[in-house]
């Protein structure tokens, strides 16, 4: 509550683009007229910050066309990195207990609260007013919240012990499909990004993203949010880029298990959907969704990401 | 190498002939498709035979489906679905149990002509596929007015005209495992049984009529792999059930692209039968002998790799080739029988064509010396010792009685071993420690798991793959899944 009200009574003083904006520097912030330290965006692989290893970037640009800061652009080699990274991961997070993965993913609820203003900034100089940015940054902490306190509950729902007609111990329960690729929402670059990531990784997968190529910034603050909350290395990966470059290496790596897709391009999708095939990749198309919504947070969604597994023993001295 | 008693072979005993009586059956000549509640002929007038593959003997001509053919019975169950899909759910579960109780009361004749028309041992297809299939209608036939408790906080619908492609390892079961959940739950279908293995699917078809399902409900088409893709390229279907090999699942997945159609594959297997050093060994030979051999490994979840923990490998090798030894290959219709006829002509031909790699490669191959019949498809019960992960026996999916086996000294080296292919349809793990069977049993990627047990299947309990072995369940609640939607 404290920090709200903080935020609330230095309401003039949020600057309507990033501090990092050279040009644009808020003097009412920097009364001192020095000059500012500039972040630079990478990209978050292995729980490391590298650059894109092709030394590409390009410009990220606020509505108004004005040039806030320079994105690295991904390359295939990055995602096939992350891809290692992620698979590395899966053995020890889907190990994890279900409590503890629920902890973490309250931890990062907590780390997100504490770092609100930053991703009000990032998306207010992406260009969203800043009512919805506030909305969008609170509604992403509550569905942190939410997801974290189904790590160990969703096992429950989607168990079953099967009366079988016969004299056998028979059960069913959810495993982690493994590495998914998560094409993250073009708009809704927040919430729509948490929304994908969150309930993957805490039913035990581990997954490659790809942020919004317009509005990237909090995608990249949020892996900042993720390495400080005991995340470990290569759960979550987060890559920054085009779609077009990147999506066929998505749907095509045969390390890959499953693809979220959550645009809204019929050719991309039918794209996307033969080049699956290649290892019968699990396809999720999750367009056209209001990532806002209460409804866009349900339990339903981790099963996407679960394969149901059957064990059988017989019963007897 | 502990002390263990050999068996003697070298004897004049024989089993008696203990056949199954065929002259109950009743076959027509010749069968049309089943469309809109009646036996129609096929709109091109081609038929196909469909032989008895343990005597090349022809059985009866079947109608050859055409684009035609599936267009007319998609009409006829898009035309079912608008009144089935409004039936009162309790109307509708008694319609499925009538189909469940009148398949038990023919169970005797429809178990011979599973045999006959598929070459399984009569035992198998009596004990095991007919009563199963009964069961899966029983058990589904229960859930179409129970569909709100089963998944909590949505409103379930049915979807529409499902399209059924089924296998030839086990036609009528598999027949079953599409149907009975399709039409409990509010769907209308249009199914195609395999080329080799029609009768039961279309016998199944005479049951329906006879049970006064509506005209449109289930439709059944047969054919080949065209008449396959007629079904899945057919805009009135909007869900498309699939078992049969991997190849074909990746087909039919990319010819649907960009529908708006949903899917479920059920694929090949590669399985790992894991054999630790502390598992009753003899209980675990008959569970290697029953993964691998059961309906001649013509079965998707078969044990066809098996791993042997280093210390008991010889042990273990030597007891499976006595077990083998006693195993008898021939006439589907002999209650003895343990082996029966390979399905076809073609799939006798790849399996030869794979013992003739598996040779090539290095790996030792050993049969037992067991009389094979002269006429039709036979092929012996097969070991391949020395194996190396990357032979191709080990590799790709066979479809018949061979078995490559492997060994590995640590759990970690056998888990690592198991779970390196790219199916993951099932696994076997036997060992008499529980932790060890809780671990193994949840890091093999696979979706069943048989602990110290082997083939079980149960229309409860459900079936389905990991990885390349498929996508979506089979049996009990989760198999539920694929034929509702969520809301």
């Amino acid at each position: 509550m404290k920090t709200k009200t903080k935020i609330a009574s230095r309401k003039s003083q949020i600057p309507r683009v990033l501090v990092n904006l050279p040009e644009a520097s808020d003097e009412r912030l920097d009364l001192d007229k020095r000059i500012k330290v500039l972040k630079t965006y990478k990209i978050y692989i292995d729980g490391k910050f590298p650059r894109s290893e092709s030394g590409r970037y390009y410009k990220l640009k606020d509505s108004k066309g004005n040039h806030i800061t320079n994105m690295s652009r991904a390359s295939r080699k990055d995602f096939r990195n992350a891809v290692v990274a992620a698979r590395n991961a899966v053995s020890s997070w889907s190990d994890r207990t279900g409590f503890n993965r629920g902890q973490i993913i309250y931890r990062i609820a907590e780390m997100l609260e504490t770092r609100k203003a930053q991703f009000i900034w990032e998306l207010v100089s992406q260009g969203i007013s800043r009512e919805n940015s506030v909305n969008e940054v609170n509604t992403a902490i509550d569905r942190l919240v939410y997801y974290a306190g189904w790590a160990d509950k969703y096992q429950q729902i989607f168990s079953s012990v099967n009366p079988v007609n016969a004299s056998y111990f028979n059960f069913s329960v959810p495993e982690p499909t493994g590495v998914v690729g998560i094409i993250a929402p073009e708009e809704f670059s927040f919430i729509g990004l948490i929304s994908n990531i969150i309930p993957a990784i805490l039913g035990g997968n581990t997954c490659v993203v790809l942020a919004s190529e317009s509005m990237p910034l909090t995608a990249i603050s949020f892996a900042e949010v993720l390495q400080s909350s005991d995340v470990p290395a290569g759960v979550v990966n987060i890559l920054t880029g085009f779609e077009k470059e990147l999506v066929s290496h998505f749907s095509g790596h045969m390390d890959v298990n499953a693809i979220i897709y959550t645009r809204n391009d019929p050719a991309q999708i039918k794209a996307i959907q033969i080049s699956a095939t290649s290892n019968l990749k699990r396809i999720h198309i999750r367009k056209d969704q209001n990532w806002m919504s209460p409804e866009s947070q349900n339990p339903y969604i981790i099963l996407d990401n679960q394969e149901i597994k059957t064990i059988w023993h017989p019963i007897g001295f | 190498m502990p002390k263990v008693n050999t068996l003697n072979f070298n004897t004049d005993w024989q089993y008696a002939e203990a056949p199954e009586s065929s002259d109950h059956v009743q076959l027509e000549s010749r069968y049309g498709h089943f469309i809109n509640g009646k036996f129609v002929a096929p709109a091109n007038g081609r038929y196909f035979k469909t032989i008895n593959p343990a005597n090349e003997a022809k059985l009866a001509d079947i109608a050859s489906g055409s684009a035609a053919d599936v267009d007319k019975a998609v009409r006829a169950a898009k035309k079912g679905y608008k009144t089935w899909s409004r039936t009162p759910a309790k109307e509708r579960a008694k319609y499925v149990y009538r189909i469940a109780r009148m398949l038990q009361e023919r169970s005797r004749e429809f178990a011979v002509i599973e045999s006959m028309d598929g070459g399984k041992p009569i035992r198998e297809s009596k004990n095991i596929d007919i009563p199963l299939a009964a069961a899966h209608f029983f058990y589904y036939a229960g859930w179409a007015d129970k569909l709100d408790y089963a998944f909590p906080n949505r409103r379930a619908s049915s979807i529409g005209v499902a399209g059924q492609i089924i296998p030839w390892n086990f036609p009528l079961l598999m027949a079953a495992w599409k149907i009975a959940p399709a039409i409990a739950t509010g769907n209308t279908v249009v199914l195609k049984p395999a080329e080799t293995t029609p009768l039961t699917a279309l016998m199944l078809a005479k049951v329906i009529q006879e049970s006064g399902l509506p005209d449109g409900v289930v439709n059944i088409i047969t054919g080949a792999g065209k008449t396959g893709s007629a079904i899945v390229n057919h805009p009135g279907i909007q869900k498309i059930a699939f078992t049969g090999s991997t190849e074909v699942g990746k087909i039919i997945q990319k010819a649907i692209a960009g529908t708006n159609k949903r899917y479920t594959l059920e694929l090949g297997g590669k399985a790992a039968n894991i054999i630790f050093e502390d598992a009753a060994i003899d209980q675990a030979v008959e569970g290697i002998i029953n993964g691998i051999f059961f309906n001649q490994g013509h079965v998707c979840c078969a044990g066809s790799r098996l791993f042997i923990q280093e210390s008991v490998a010889d042990l273990v090798i030597r007891k499976l080739k006595d077990r083998m030894e006693t195993l008898i290959v021939g006439d589907p219709l002999d209650k003895n029988t343990d082996i029966g006829a390979i399905n076809s002509k073609d799939q006798l031909d790849k399996i030869k064509y794979y013992l003739k790699i598996g040779v090539n490669e290095g790996a030792e191959m050993y049969q037992p010396s067991c009389r094979i019949p002269q006429k039709g498809y036979w092929c012996r019960p097969t070991l391949f010792l020395n194996c190396a992960q990357s032979h191709r026996i080990v590799q790709e999916e066979i479809f018949g009685p061979v078995l490559a086996v492997q060994t590995f000294r640590t759990v970690d080296e056998g888990i690592e071993k198991a779970n390196n292919t790219p199916y993951g349809l099932s696994g076997g793990v036997w060992t008499d420690k529980g932790s060890k069977i809780f671990k193994v049993s949840s890091k093999l990627r696979a979706g069943v798991i048989w602990a110290n047990t082997y083939n079980k299947f149960d229309p409860s309990s459900p079936f389905g793959g990991y990885k390349e072995s498929g996508m979506g369940r089979e049996g009990g609640l989760h198999g539920l899944m694929p034929y509702l939607e969520l809301n």
